[in-house]
């Protein structure tokens, strides 16, 4: 039999082997870089659509977005459980369709897309000036309205040059800060949102215009919906307007999903259907791009990857994945250092609501919200509270803290406070408590040499965590984490003296 | 320099908390004993069934609503300690050394209602002390009336002599006293007097506070080097029989001096702490490479006989 000691070595050696020889092979064969700098973003955009069964057959349908202009589209992806799924050409641009006989229960539907900013991307060939050429009378409105809107239309008619200049003063308009009656009166006309709205009355004045539903291709985005816009056709060009700012220039990072007035998401057979978006970067090497798709086909190891889940997983495991590198911060400054914390994974979930609200910010907010906890706490204990509603007080005292710290912070303009929310709530509380009682047996000055090696614990694992390096490894290559395992049992192992007994045991020597 | 060498640590023989871990509670204590010594309670019932000497338990508190009736069951109390069976480091305590009908009054003076001891014991029964915060039952104890040798040496509180055993022999001991500064506790982190005690005859080596010599009490001003603890080969004895009830091959175990009935075991821990070594001034190690060398089914005799001699 092998001695524990060996074991335990064979084991973290195997551990680290496998870790690392994943790594050189997706570095080597697959080419993904190791280094997340000379790349260029991959964004992978993904619909999902919630909806309830209703116990009866069900067609999805959903708009997919056209070739564009500036923007390559690299690859689609549906995820559709066991639904039925196909692509169709409608008269209005192409839709995703899932369908199934019997649906019931709540249901989700994927559709992805990857695509990069390019330059030399071209927009589709298309027949638009024909498509565009029903009419709108505007039948539906009232007399008053309808003369009001015509009133509105000549007036602004006789300010402008053109289609463009005539949708830009429009847009105006409806924007000012005193909206005139006649906005006033055609907003509240009917159902139609801005969007359609501004469609209508310009169709009605004969212009060329479509319908845009886009978003902006940037940072890490959740819970997205689309964001409308209008395109005109005037002087042989489309000009793309905000609903908002009026005209605008293309910008290279936004990326239409649909064009044309059809609704972008047809649920028949079911309730409650909903469609939100979400966005998220990856860098990537140039070179690799091309072959991206054919790579994420066919190596089995990137199909079994962190890749191959739906975008807002993606988002939420490069979360998760940080957590094992605050854990090796906390097991190297326990093990090696000898510091103290409160709680001994507190720091990590510290550390991670830093990430959301940044450093100074969140050490702040730490500090007031456990000050105030400790207060309020300290007036608790002599209530004479039972263990578990005391802490159950302090949870809501905590909260109470962090809404009173959201309202008055966002009145005062100061909206880095509003992620006070990322922190973890019952930690807190225990946190709060167990200081409380620290403070009372053992004195202030423990609750700071704990508290104090906590929040530096906290600090540290922060800085380790949202190093772009880091989380590009752990990320792209989570089969390091056999490696950080493998550190870690080797410092479960490690019977040497600490740093800090160095200083304890000073005076023996 | 701020740090010590590694190597001039290692070569003085001093035991780390890594090592300690790893290699002595790791492998020396087996999970399956810890209640014995981490519940007050079963420690004092396998002692006193052992007839090992403990302080008497008066009474036990075992849910909140037994507290209804405190008033009735104190009654017929004048001294006495209230414990967490499952407390550690000495936390949640509550020591009782005078009483004017429900007023009570603590060794510093402090007076307490029944009210709040009701408060004190409602918190140890919904875990505020224990391990792990799980629901736990309160002690009453017998107060130890403290020998008065001791009585220069500290200061409110009752000092206990700590005995580290390596596999059932005593390897090394000291004498806490408590201070002002840690407030009638003979912890040692919180500000209590340490005493290196000879193995030999229980004369007093050296003292620390924080980690750092002294020479006096600080409060009494009285001089260590003139300390004998007294009945100190009944003390290794008593200290040594724990061995025997809890297979435990690292153990801390605190005696008191009561008095009337002498040595009396406290407490069990089964993670004793490294403080005893710089009390000492000597590392614990080479003392248990020694006893390593021993045949492991010496009696509690030849045990303390052997530590007498060698340390």
């Amino acid at each position: 039999m092998l001695s524990s000691r060996l074991q335990i070595r064979l084991i973290a050696l195997v551990l680290a082997l496998i870790g690392f020889s994943i790594t050189w092979y997706k570095v080597d064969v697959l080419g993904i870089p190791i280094y997340p700098h000379d790349k260029r973003s991959v964004y992978n955009i993904g619909a999902e659509i919630s909806f309830i069964g209703q116990h009866e057959s069900a067609l999805i349908s959903m708009a997919i977005p056209p070739k564009q202009q500036g923007i390559r589209i690299l690859s689609y992806d549906a995820t559709s459980a066991d639904f039925g799924f196909t692509t169709a050409q409608t008269a209005n641009g192409k839709r995703a369709e899932w369908s199934k006989r019997m649906v019931d229960g709540k249901q989700r539907l994927f559709y992805s897309i990857d695509a990069i900013i390019d330059s030399h991307a071209k927009e589709e060939e298309e027949n638009t000036l024909d498509m565009q050429l029903e009419e709108e009378t505007l039948s539906d409105y009232t007399k008053p309205v309808l003369n009001a809107a015509q009133t509105l239309l000549k007036d602004i008619h006789n300010h402008s040059a053109d289609a463009h200049s005539f949708t830009a003063l429009l847009i105006q308009h409806f924007n000012a800060d005193a909206p005139s009656q006649t906005v006033k009166m055609l907003r509240t006309q009917n159902s139609d949102d801005m969007l359609n709205l501004l469609y209508r009355l310009l169709r009605y004045e004969g212009i060329t215009v479509r319908k845009i539903r886009g978003l902006y291709l940037g940072e890490t985005q959740h819970n997205q919906s689309l964001i409308p816009m209008l395109e005109v056709y005037s002087n042989e060009r489309w000009q793309l307007f905000d609903l908002k700012e009026g005209k605008i220039p293309r910008a290279a990072n936004f990326f239409v999903w649909q064009k044309g007035g059809v609704s972008l998401l047809d649920a028949i057979g079911v309730k409650e259907s909903k469609i939100t978006f979400s966005v998220s970067e990856h860098r990537v090497p140039a070179g690799q791009i091309a072959k991206h798709e054919k790579m994420l086909k066919e190596a089995p190891l990137l199909n079994f990857s962190l890749f191959s889940l739906p975008v807002s997983q993606q988002n939420s495991f490069k979360h998760i994945l940080l957590i094992p590198i605050g854990a090796l911060v906390v097991v190297f400054l326990r093990i090696l250092v000898g510091l103290r914390t409160s709680g001994t994974f507190m720091p990590i979930l510290i550390a991670l609501a830093f990430m959301q609200t940044s450093l100074i910010v969140g050490l702040i907010m730490f500090l007031v919200i456990v000050g105030f906890g400790l207060l309020i706490r300290s007036y608790l204990s002599h209530m004479n509270l039972l263990l578990v509603a005391r802490i159950s007080a302090v949870v809501i005292v905590v909260i109470a803290i962090m809404s009173v710290m959201s309202i008055l912070s966002y009145k005062l303009g100061l909206d880095e406070v509003l992620s006070i929310t990322f922190f973890p709530m019952i930690i807190l509380a225990w946190t709060i408590e167990r200081m409380s009682i620290l403070w009372e047996e053992e004195g202030a000055k423990e609750v700071f040499i704990q508290g104090g090696g906590s929040l530096f614990v906290a600090t540290l694992a922060y800085f380790a965590m949202s190093n772009t390096l880091v989380g590009h490894l752990t990320f792209n290559f989570p089969e390091l984490l056999f490696v950080v395992l493998a550190i870690i049992i080797m410092l479960g192992t490690y019977s040497g003296y600490r740093l800090s007994e160095l200083m304890r045991f000073k005076s023996m020597v | 320099m701020f740090f010590a060498s590694p190597f001039a640590l290692k070569r003085r023989g001093i035991l780390g908390m890594n090592r300690r871990n790893v290699e002595y509670i790791g492998k020396l204590n087996n999970r399956k004993n810890f209640p014995l010594v981490d519940n007050k309670l079963k420690t004092k019932r396998i002692a006193e069934a052992a007839g090992i000497a403990v302080p008497k338990l008066l009474d036990t508190i075992k849910n909140q609503s037994e507290l209804k009736k405190l008033h009735e069951r104190l009654e017929q109390l004048r001294t006495f300690v209230v414990k967490p069976a499952q407390g550690s480091g000495g936390k949640g305590i509550l020591v009782i050394v005078h009483r004017e009908g429900d007023d009570f009054e603590k060794p510093n003076g402090e007076h307490l209602s029944l009210e709040e001891i009701h408060h004190h014991i409602s918190n140890i029964l919904s875990g505020l002390y224990s391990l792990g915060g799980k629901n736990d039952v309160a002690m009453i104890e017998s107060l130890v009336e403290f020998d008065p040798i001791f009585e220069h040496y500290s200061f409110e509180g009752v000092p206990d002599i700590r005995v580290v055993l390596y596999k059932g022999f005593p390897a090394m001991a000291m004498l806490r006293c408590s201070t002002s500064m840690s407030d009638g506790k003979a912890n040692l982190h919180q500000g209590a007097i340490g005493v290196g005690i000879s193995m030999k005859d229980g004369r007093a080596l050296n003292a620390v506070q924080y980690d750092r010599p002294v020479m006096h009490h600080p409060d009494t001003k009285h001089d260590f080097s003139t300390l004998r603890v007294p009945h100190w080969e009944r003390i290794l004895h008593l200290a040594a029989s724990c061995y025997d009830i809890t297979h435990l091959g690292y153990l801390g175990v605190d005696i008191v001096l009561d008095k009337k009935l002498g040595p009396l075991i406290l407490e069990l821990n089964a993670r004793p702490g490294l403080a005893i070594q710089i009390a000492n001034d000597e590392g614990e190690l080479p003392r248990f490479d020694l006893i390593d060398t021993q045949e492991n089914t010496l009696s509690v005799h030849e045990r303390v006989a052997f530590s007498i001699e060698h340390f």
